[in-house]
């Protein structure tokens, strides 16, 4: 048995979905990667929101509006706590990652000139490279990448070669949702500080593992996804530093954004919500608050030991299957193994596993330069999450055999 | 047709209708009783069969965008359309190998007229889901698209 302080069992019940059948087995949940599951705790909060104070927020006078602003408001200030965030206002609620690396790529536009460089690392998230390259054909800017190496660990040296005065922004995710591999934040951002650029760090896989220090780090912007962390989807939040925002222009236009508008000129509001055009996602902000909380009260700590834990049993069990090999191998990494074995598709795995109940992603997981770079079409990915258990992995790694068996 | 694939046991098949075929494919598969058999069949289909020429396996014929990929040629031999397809995921390869059974040899008339619910039948519908990302969505589509084509030129 794993050692651990977490009660997984009564955690467990906390989680009504792990309680169904998928093809009349158990299910067994291993595509926290993609989106975590919902805790009681937290599905009760949305479903509290339908039932009592439902309005819009920051504009009307009335009771049940300024009990969902409240509300929002107090999900915000939990969002900074956790995130420990200097300023409430440097907490930009977001519809979720990709948006608020939309938001910053957009609003970099007219900070670029050509020739210009932008430094990304060679195993993100589409989602951290294409927004990029379309600033990089709006401004003229070239798009340079940190390259990786076999275990799936950035190259640092080549990292250091590459930044130059002209380099103006570093993009790079804090945990690689493919590979799993935990990158050196700390380091990027220093030496990107040293030569004036600014960086943003994409921590939609970290944060359900890792609790991150915002001003520690001294990073220019952070995102995440709250559907990654055991709340809704379509909520997220962006981090960036106050005079960051300050300096970048509103990314849409509309309601909630504004200070004054004649149709002579328009002034903008002040931060957050110079950043928040239009009727935002409130429920969902309320519960990622809620769901914050629900993790903090299990403790990040111990949630990164456990899931430590299963990952590396998890690990040491599938290498014990002939011709599986496993992509990203680094030394430090956190719940996600990608592998694949000989002579069979993944999709073909999946398929199998599907059909024994358990959930896991196959193909390219949105980063494709990946897959060119190990010569694959894709992989198949386990990734867990503190509810996961040892019972899971074993029927992980049998039902692997099974498919290996039939389809070998 | 001169380059038809080696063993391509399916040319016997011509004399069928497409409801005919798909009635006799729905009855193998009620033999099993359970998924590991029908997709072990499957499989089995997916194994046996050289279903595409290599010279084919171009990026042209090639569906895009799919986790397996999934390769469809058409050829007139007469007044039916034969088709020849592969893919590189063995699963999806042996629902192939049972399209395949099922639409080709056949006029191209009858291939656009024909529907796919046999597949829904022999319990393998969820491979048919355009949410799938297995190309055989597509690939039934340029099967159909194919058909329409050679038609006009019949016509
Ligand atoms: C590393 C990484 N970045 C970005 C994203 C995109 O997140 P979202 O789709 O929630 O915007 C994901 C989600 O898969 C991810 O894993």
């Amino acid at each position: 048995m794993l050692q651990t302080a977490l009660d997984i069992q009564t955690i467990r019940k906390d989680f009504p979905i792990l309680n169904r059948e998928v093809n009349g087995q158990p299910l067994v949940y291993l595509d926290n990667a993609a989106t975590s599951q919902t805790p009681q705790q937290v599905i009760d909060v949305i479903v509290d929101y339908y039932h009592r104070y439902n309005a819009n927020i920051h504009r009307g006078v009335h009771t049940l509006s300024q009990e969902a602003t409240d509300a929002y408001e107090l999900a915000r200030q939990k969002i900074q706590k956790h995130f420990n965030i200097g300023k409430i206002h440097e907490v930009i609620l977001t519809s979720g990652t990709t948006h608020g690396i939309n938001l910053v790529a957009t609003g970099f536009t007219s900070f670029l000139k050509k020739g210009d460089e932008i430094v990304v690392s060679a195993m993100e998230h589409h989602s951290n490279i294409v927004p990029w390259q379309m600033l990089c054909e709006r401004t003229g800017a070239v798009l340079k990448v940190i390259p990786m190496n076999q275990e799936g660990e950035l190259i640092m040296e080549e990292y250091h070669v590459l930044l130059s005065n002209k380099t103006k922004l570093v993009f790079c995710n804090h945990v690689s949702n493919a590979l799993g591999t935990i990158n050196p934040i700390e380091e990027i951002i220093d030496a990107a500080h040293k030569v004036g650029a600014a960086v943003l760090i994409d921590g939609a896989q970290a944060a359900a593992h890792i609790k991150p220090d915002l001003q520690a780090l001294d990073v220019d912007f952070y995102t995440v996804s709250a559907h990654k962390m055991c709340g809704p989807t379509g909520v997220g939040m962006l981090y960036g530093k106050e005079e960051w925002l300050n300096k970048l222009p509103p990314y849409q236009g509309g309601g909630e954004m504004i200070a004054e508008v004649s149709f002579e000129k328009t002034t903008y509001a002040d931060l957050p919500h110079k950043f928040e055009a239009g009727t935002p996602n409130i429920c969902g902000g309320i519960a990622f608050g809620a769901a914050l909380d629900y993790m903090e009260n299990i403790g990040f700590g111990a949630i990164a030991q456990y899931e430590d834990e299963l990952m590396q049993y998890a690990t040491q069990q599938l290498l014990t299957i002939e011709g599986l090999r496993i992509y990203g191998t680094a030394k430090h990494k956190t719940s996600v193994i990608s592998f694949n074995i000989e002579g069979i598709h993944p999709y073909d795995i999946g398929t199998i596993l599907d059909k024994l109940g358990i959930a896991v992603r196959t193909g390219h997981h949105c980063a494709q330069p990946i897959m060119d770079f190990y010569k694959i079409p894709g992989t198949v990915r386990a990734s867990f999450s503190f509810y996961n258990t040892q019972e899971e992995v074993d029927k992980l790694v049998e039902g692997v055999k099974r498919a290996q068996r039939m389809l070998l | 047709m001169t380059d038809k694939p080696p063993s391509c046991t399916f040319e016997q098949n011509g004399y069928m209708t497409i409801q005919e075929i798909q009635e006799e494919i729905v009855d193998e598969f009620s033999m099993f009783d359970d998924w590991m058999q029908r997709y072990e069949y499957m499989i089995e289909l997916g194994k046996s069969l050289p279903l595409i020429d290599g010279q084919y396996k171009t990026d042209d014929n090639l569906i895009k965008g799919c986790q397996s990929k999934v390769w469809v040629h058409a050829e007139l031999d007469g007044d039916k359309l034969v088709f020849t397809a592969d893919s590189d995921a063995i699963i999806t390869k042996g629902i192939i190998a049972i399209l395949i059974r099922a639409f080709s040899n056949q006029k191209p008339q009858d291939i656009i007229d024909a529907d796919t619910a046999f597949i829904d039948e022999i319990g393998l519908k969820e491979h048919l889901s355009p949410t799938r990302a297995n190309g055989l969505v597509s690939m039934i589509k340029q099967m159909k698209l194919y058909a329409v084509a050679y038609q006009t030129q019949i016509n």
